[in-house]
């Protein structure tokens, strides 16, 4: 039973290696990959159903206990986002082999992208399924070094610039996390995520404030968190399309993620903690205002993700269950709005040949597909109801008032604030690309490069993915009631973790 | 908890200190040894967490478990040494193609951050149009 942990991190390494082995067979790249992601979707949608009506599964791997062995653990939060996570991911495969066929044939095969895509997946799944501190930071390194090569593909002098700025910044961030392993290890002489939070709380208050600071800080810098976010708008917009989408969908969430599993499984704290209102507020209104003045499409998404990112902090300085339920709604429902932002964003820029605002008009009479499959996410973006953004702001929004210290208020202000801001963002992209005199697409400047097609060419898989992506955060909205029901249930494990230090200290959890 | 001795917090002070140094720099070469620097500080570090070293292999049976060294900080150093060689390599060969089509090792700015932070006096100038199309052609795409 408990194999099936193993499977979302094993499955896609094995497969990846085969991938790169029929590296001249296009076709059986493209159906390996797809295969192994729709094995995975099952497989999460199995471990979130055993883990939410009976306990989390756990695997010790080579059977050595808890404590000392390294153990992969599936509760409800793990395998909730694990299941989202690979629904996106098997929708961007999708719209990229799409893209790929419209732009190069049938035949070509890309020999690199679908192994490393594949090995991204495996990162991605780790990082979620993880039981301990040091097997966290390998997680992030599977996943960032598949995106150090995602990001730099098809090398164009602009895009070294910024996968150099994007590489040094996480390795920089990296480093700081080994460093924070071993002082945590020197401190309570553990990394296993359930013993650390029995070990410190006999730490002194001061060392455990600056360890649980600096994880703040290293995890900050993989979510893209105010001050810490420089990196990110300047590095995304880069890639081609649907790698940015599942940058932006996955690769932030899990530091966010992260961030919620350390502090609040590991550390001892009041309720409602001052700084990280204070941050999720300056994350919130420097990322929508940084939008505002934005003329790239998907530099203004990018600040969009930035600004968003703030919101799940404003959960998780809450730090009560219903901030808590309303952190995990709102990471699902972003999960698949942004990556089906840039899915649009990328269909857009095919049209117009550009990714600049100014050079756009009237797609609508072009393609009023695209403009539909750019409206729905957009408006859950801004949270208008009855999408699925409503529904996650409004859990957090309740959540914040609920708590009733200054801050919270003045971050649920805040919180309000950037909700219009981005309604004013994502409006101004909607006049500016959908409305207006219409555009004939201009000519690829630099064919070399992805980025900016501008042949109006877009292939049934490109639009069906897109497409299956958008009814996904519709469907997220439909199904808000169970939804909410389940990470309620997730957000009370983790408040008192009770049940996750039983399962993998005792072997309370299902396991083999 | 564990004490580190005096002269191994000085030396990893040092390398922490060069490390930083050398990733403030402006040269990509630079920047490199910086973070090389600072990945071998923190596998000593890792090294250090263990306590120090007690001699003895840690083989059940082979001695008293007093006497061993703790095997998991190792372990996680020498993880964390194979992962820091094979980005080291990444970047050598990113570094080497940044030289390739860019002819230099600086680290650059992005042109669209300065066009944003050009566009108030270009406003406040009434020559917006004309600086437009300057910045158009020096924005890659």
């Amino acid at each position: 039973m408990s194999v099936l942990v193993a499977i979302p991190v094993l499955l896609p390494l094995g497969a990846a290696g085969l991938s790169m082995a029929f590296g001249r067979f296009a076709d059986v790249q493209r159906w390996l990959g797809l295969l192994v992601l729709g094995v995975i979707v099952v497989d999460a949608t199995v471990l979130l159903h055993i883990a939410d009506t009976r306990a989390p599964l756990v695997l010790h791997l080579g059977g050595w206990a808890a404590p000392v062995g390294i153990a992969l653990v599936a509760d409800r939060l793990a395998a909730l986002l694990l299941l989202v996570s690979v629904v996106v991911m098997f929708a961007v495969l999708l719209y990229s082999i799409g893209q790929r066929i419209t732009d190069y044939g049938r035949g070509t095969s890309s020999t690199t992208f679908h192994p490393i895509y594949l090995v991204l997946c495996a990162g991605v799944s780790l990082a979620y399924l993880t039981g301990d501190l040091f097997n966290l930071f390998v997680a992030f390194e599977i996943m960032l070094a598949a995106s150090y090569v995602l990001i730099t593909r098809r090398t164009t002098a602009n895009r070294v610039r910024a996968g150099m700025t994007y590489t040094i910044v996480s390795l920089s961030s990296s480093v700081l996390f080994l460093t924070l392993i071993g002082l945590v290890y020197s401190a309570t002489g553990t990394v296993n995520l359930a013993d650390l939070a029995a070990e410190t709380e006999k730490l002194p208050r001061a060392l455990s404030t600056a360890l649980a600071l600096l994880m703040v800080i290293v995890f900050g810098v993989k979510s893209a968190m105010v001050p810490l976010h420089f990196w990110l708008p300047d590095s995304y917009p880069n890639a081609p399309a649907p790698i940015t989408a599942i940058f932006a969908a996955l690769l932030t969430k899990v530091g966010i993620y992260a961030m919620i599993r350390t502090q609040i499984l590991v550390f001892d704290r009041g309720p409602s903690w001052r700084l990280m209102l204070v941050l999720a507020l300056a994350t919130m209104l420097v990322g929508a205002l940084g939008a505002l003045a934005q003329n790239d499409l998907n530099r203004l998404l990018s600040f969009l993700l930035v600004s968003h990112i703030g919101f799940m902090l404003f959960g998780l300085g809450v730090y009560d269950v219903a901030g808590l339920t309303g952190v995990i709604l709102y990471i699902v429902h972003h999960i698949t709005v942004q990556a089906a932002l840039f899915l649009v964003s990328g269909l857009v820029t095919r049209y117009t040949g550009t990714v600049a605002l100014s050079r756009m008009g009237g797609l609508v009479r072009i393609s009023p597909l695209v403009a539909v499959l750019f409206a729905l996410p957009a408006l859950s973006l801004a949270g208008v109801p009855p999408f699925s953004g409503f529904v996650a702001k409004l859990a957090l929004l309740q959540s914040g008032v609920g708590v009733g210290t200054g801050w919270a208020y003045v971050a649920a202000a805040g919180a309000v604030l950037t909700s219009l801001l981005t309604l004013y963002a994502v409006a101004r992209v909607w006049t500016r690309v959908f409305w207006g005199r219409t555009r004939l697409p201009e000519g690829d400047p630099d064919p070399t490069d992805e980025l900016v097609v501008g042949t109006g060419d877009t292939s049934r898989a490109m639009v069906h993915a897109t497409g299956m992506l958008v009814c996904v955060t519709v469907l997220v909205a439909v199904l808000a009631g169970p939804l909410a029901a389940v990470s309620e249930r997730a957000a009370e494990d983790l408040i008192s973790g009770e049940a996750y230090r039983t399962a993998v200290l005792e072997g309370g959890g299902i396991g083999g | 908890m564990s004490s580190v001795n005096l002269t191994m917090a000085i030396v990893l002070g040092g390398l922490y200190a060069t490390g930083f140094y050398l990733l403030l720099q402006r040269s990509l070469m630079r920047v490199l040894l910086g973070i090389v620097i600072l990945g071998h500080g923190a596998n000593l570090l890792l090294q250090q967490a263990g306590g120090a070293p007690a001699g003895r292999p840690p083989m059940l049976g082979e001695a008293p478990v007093q006497s061993m060294s703790d095997p998991l900080p190792q372990a996680m150093a020498l993880t964390a040494i194979v992962i820091t060689f094979a980005l080291t390599t990444f970047l050598l060969a990113l570094a080497y193609r940044a030289w390739q089509l860019l002819g230099h090792d600086e680290v650059q700015d992005d042109v669209e951050d300065r066009r944003i932070r050009r566009l108030e006096s270009e406003l406040s100038e009434g020559e917006a149009a004309e600086n437009e199309q300057e910045l158009d052609s020096e924005a890659t795409r």
